[in-house]
C-alpha cells in the first residue's frame, strides 16, 4: 500500500492526466446530451495535451530561450532548459482540437435548428417518428 | 526526365486547387469541374510516373525543405506508398466525375464548398500515404477526418447526427493514436519512423513499448472501423451525400489499413509485431474472423443497397486486418492486393449506387425492380462489381481472396478460412437477391402498357462506372504481374513469397 502511494506521489502528474482522461471518456460514452459529449471530448484531448507538456518538464529547468551567441560558442546545457519539442507539438494538437470542436459546434447548431433539442434520446425519438 | 520531387506535386495539386476551387467556384460554377478534374488528373499522372520510377530505381526518402531527419519531416516513397499514391489519386479521379454530377443535384449552390473539402481530403489522404513521421501522420489523419466530418454533415436528414457520432468516435481513435506516439516519444526521443525503428529494439522497457503499440493499433482500428469498434461507420457512410460517399467509402478505410501496415512494419518490426507477445497475433486473426462473420450477418439484415454496402465494407476491413496479421507472405500479399482490389470494387458498387439513386431517387430494395431493363449498362457494371466481391474469377476479388485463403491455410488459421468462405457465400446471397429483384421483377409503373425504355444514367455517372468495371477484370487478369513486380517489393523483407 505504502509502495503504491509512493508510486502515485512520485508520478502524480501522470495519474492526474489518467483521471482527467477517464472523466472525459466517461462523458463521451456515458452522457446522452450532445454538448456534454463534446465537452467530454475536450477534456479528453486536454488530458493528452497535459500529458505531452509534462513529458518535457525537467526539475530545475528554465524556459528554452537561449542566447544565440552563447549557445553557438559554449553549447546548451540540456539540464538547464526544458524540452520545448513536446510543447510545440501540442500547439499543433491544440489547433487540431479547436478545429474539431468548431466543426462539432457547427453541427450541433444545425442539429438544434433541425430538431429543437440537443438530447440524443429526444432526437432519435423525433427521427423515429 | 521527371523532377526529383515529383511526389510533392502529386500532393500539392489537390491541396492548392482546393483553395482555387473555393475562390473561383464562387464566381462561376463552371470552374469547379475543370479545376478538380485537372488537379486529380495531374496527380494521377504524377503518381503513375512516381510508381514507374520507384520500380526502376527503387524506393527513396525525401526531406522537405532540407531539414534533415530525424528533426525534419521525411516523406517515404517506396513501392508500397507509390502504389497507394496511384490507387488513391486514380480512385479519387474516377469518383470525382460522379461527384460533380450528383452534387449539382443534391447540394445546389454549395458546390464550391463541397469540392474545397473534397480536394483537401484527397490531399490529406495522399499525405498520409507519403509521410514518414509519426506526429505528422496524426496531423494528416485529423485533416482527413475533419474534412470527412464536414462532407458527411452536408447530407440530408440524419446526416448531421451521424457526423457528430463520427466526430466523437474519430476523436477517440485519433487521441489513442496520439497517446501511443507520446509513449514512443518518451521511450525514444524522436518522432521519425525510421529513427524510432532503429532505437526501439535496443530498449529494455517491454511494458511501455507494448502500451505504445496497443494504443497505436486501437486508435487506427477505431479509425478504420474494425468490427467491435465499427459503430459509427454504417450511419456516417450511408447518410453522407452521394458524391462524398463515392470517394470516402473506397479510400478512407483502405488508407487506414495501409497506415496500420506502416505502423506494424516501419515503426515496429515484423519480429516485434508478430512474435513478441504470443497469442496476440492469433487473437487478432480470430477477432478478424469474427468481424467478417458478424458484419456479413448484419449486411443480411439491411433493406437498403447503400447501407448493405457499408456493412460489406466492414467485412472487407476484417479481410485485410486478418490477412496482414496472418504473419506470412501469402496472407500479406493477399491483404495488400485486397487493398487495391477492394478500393476498386467498393468504388464500382458505390458508383453504381450513385447512378441508380440519380435516376430512381431511392436505394431501398423494393424500389429496384426492373432496373436491368431501365439501366442495362449500369446494372452490368454493378454485376461485375458484385461478382468481384463474391469472388468469381476472372474478377480481381477472386485472386486476393485466393491469396488470403492460401495464407490462412499455411498459417493453420482454419477459422479465418471458414470466415472468408462464409462471407463469400453471404455476399452471393446478398447480391443474387438484388440481381433477382432487379432482373426478374418488372418495374412497378412500367408493368403493363408503358413501353420499356432505357433510362441510362448520364455519361458523367456512367463512364467512370464502366471504366471501373473494366478495371476490375483487368486488375484480375493482371494479378500475376502486379504481385510479381509491385506487391512483392512492397512487403517487409523476409515476407515476400
Amino acid at each position: 500500500m505504502e509502495q503504491l502511494l509512493a508510486e502515485i506521489v512520485a508520478k502524480y502528474n501522470y495519474w492526474l492526466y489518467v483521471v482527467l482522461m477517464m472523466i472525459g471518456f466517461y462523458a463521451m460514452i456515458g452522457k446522452r446530451n450532445l454538448v456534454k459529449k463534446l465537452l467530454g471530448m475536450n477534456i479528453f484531448q486536454t488530458a493528452i495535451i497535459l500529458f505531452y507538456v509534462s513529458i518535457g518538464v525537467k526539475r530545475g529547468g528554465g524556459i528554452p530561450i537561449v542566447d544565440k551567441h552563447a549557445a553557438l560558442t559554449q553549447g546548451v546545457d540540456v539540464a538547464q532548459v526544458v524540452n520545448p519539442l513536446p510543447h510545440v507539438l501540442m500547439l499543433t494538437a491544440i489547433v487540431v482540437s479547436v478545429s474539431v470542436t468548431g466543426v462539432a459546434l457547427a453541427i450541433l447548431v444545425r442539429l438544434y435548428r433541425q430538431y429543437g433539442t440537443l438530447e440524443e434520446d429526444e432526437i432519435l425519438e423525433k427521427i423515429g417518428r | 526526365m521527371s523532377p526529383p520531387n515529383l511526389h510533392l506535386y502529386v500532393l500539392a495539386a489537390p491541396l492548392l486547387t482546393a483553395f482555387a476551387v473555393n475562390l473561383l467556384g464562387r464566381v462561376s460554377r463552371a470552374w469547379i469541374g475543370p479545376l478538380a478534374l485537372g488537379a486529380l488528373g495531374f496527380s494521377t499522372l504524377g503518381a503513375l510516373l512516381t510508381l514507374l520510377r520507384v520500380l526502376r530505381d527503387g524506393g527513396y526518402r525525401y526531406t522537405v525543405g532540407n531539414w534533415q531527419p530525424p528533426f525534419g519531416i521525411e516523406l517515404v516513397v517506396d513501392p508500397l506508398s507509390a502504389l497507394m499514391l496511384l490507387l488513391v489519386s486514380a480512385v479519387a479521379l474516377l469518383a470525382t466525375f460522379s461527384a460533380l454530377k450528383s452534387v449539382v443535384n443534391e447540394l445546389p449552390g454549395q458546390e464550391h464548398l463541397f469540392f474545397t473539402l473534397y480536394l483537401i481530403l484527397i490531399a490529406g489522404l495522399l499525405g498520409l500515404v507519403l509521410t514518414g513521421d509519426a506526429f505528422n501522420l496524426y496531423v494528416l489523419l485529423e485533416i482527413t477526418s475533419i474534412t470527412t466530418y464536414g462532407l458527411i454533415a452536408m447530407g440530408k436528414g440524419r446526416a448531421a447526427l451521424s457526423s457528430f457520432n463520427y466526430i466523437i468516435m474519430g476523436s477517440i481513435g485519433a487521441c489513442f493514436y496520439l497517446l501511443g506516439v507520446g509513449y514512443l516519444y518518451i521511450l525514444t526521443g524522436t518522432l521519425n519512423m525510421a529513427d524510432i525503428a532503429r532505437i526501439l529494439p535496443g530498449l529494455a522497457a517491454p511494458a511501455a513499448v507494448a502500451t505504445a503499440f496497443a494504443f497505436l493499433m486501437v486508435g487506427l482500428w477505431v479509425k478504420m472501423a474494425f468490427f467491435p469498434l465499427h459503430g459509427w461507420l454504417p450511419n456516417a457512410y450511408s447518410h453522407a451525400p452521394t458524391g462524398a460517399g463515392v470517394m470516402i467509402a473506397p479510400l478512407m478505410t483502405k488508407v487506414t489499413i495501409y497506415l496500420m501496415i506502416r505502423v506494424m512494419f516501419s515503426i515496429f518490426s515484423p519480429d516485434y509485431t508478430f512474435f513478441a507477445h504470443p497469442g496476440v497475433q492469433a487473437g487478432i486473426v480470430w477477432a478478424a474472423s469474427l468481424a467478417i462473420l458478424c458484419s456479413s450477418a448484419l449486411a443480411l439484415a439491411q433493406r437498403n443497397l447503400r447501407r448493405m454496402l457499408t456493412y460489406i465494407l466492414l467485412a472487407e476491413v476484417g479481410y485485410m486486418v486478418g490477412g496482414v496479421w496472418l504473419a506470412n507472405g501469402s496472407g500479406m500479399t493477399g491483404a495488400v492486393l485486397h487493398i487495391v482490389n477492394d478500393a476498386l470494387m467498393t468504388l464500382c458498387l458505390f458508383l453504381a449506387a450513385a447512378a441508380i439513386i440519380y435516376r430512381t431517387g431511392s436505394l431501398d430494395f423494393d424500389r429496384l425492380q426492373g432496373l436491368y431493363r431501365r439501366m442495362p449498362l449500369t446494372m452490368a457494371a454493378f454485376t461485375v462489381g458484385a461478382f468481384s466481391l463474391i469472388g468469381v474469377p476472372p474478377t480481381c476479388g477472386f485472386f486476393s481472396k485466393w491469396y488470403l485463403i492460401l495464407g490462412a491455410v499455411e498459417a493453420g488459421h482454419w477459422e479465418f478460412v471458414a470466415a472468408l468462405l462464409a462471407s463469400s457465400l453471404i455476399n452471393a446471397v446478398l447480391f443474387f437477391r438484388i440481381i433477382e429483384t432487379a432482373y426478374f421483377n418488372p418495374a412497378p409503373d412500367a408493368a403493363d402498357s408503358v413501353p420499356l425504355r432505357s433510362e441510362e444514367a448520364p455519361a458523367l455517372l456512367l463512364n467512370p462506372l464502366l471504366v471501373t468495371a473494366v478495371a476490375l477484370v483487368a486488375v484480375g487478369l493482371g494479378t500475376g504481374p502486379l504481385v510479381e513486380n509491385v506487391i512483392r517489393l512492397a512487403l517487409p523483407p523476409g515476407f515476400a513469397p
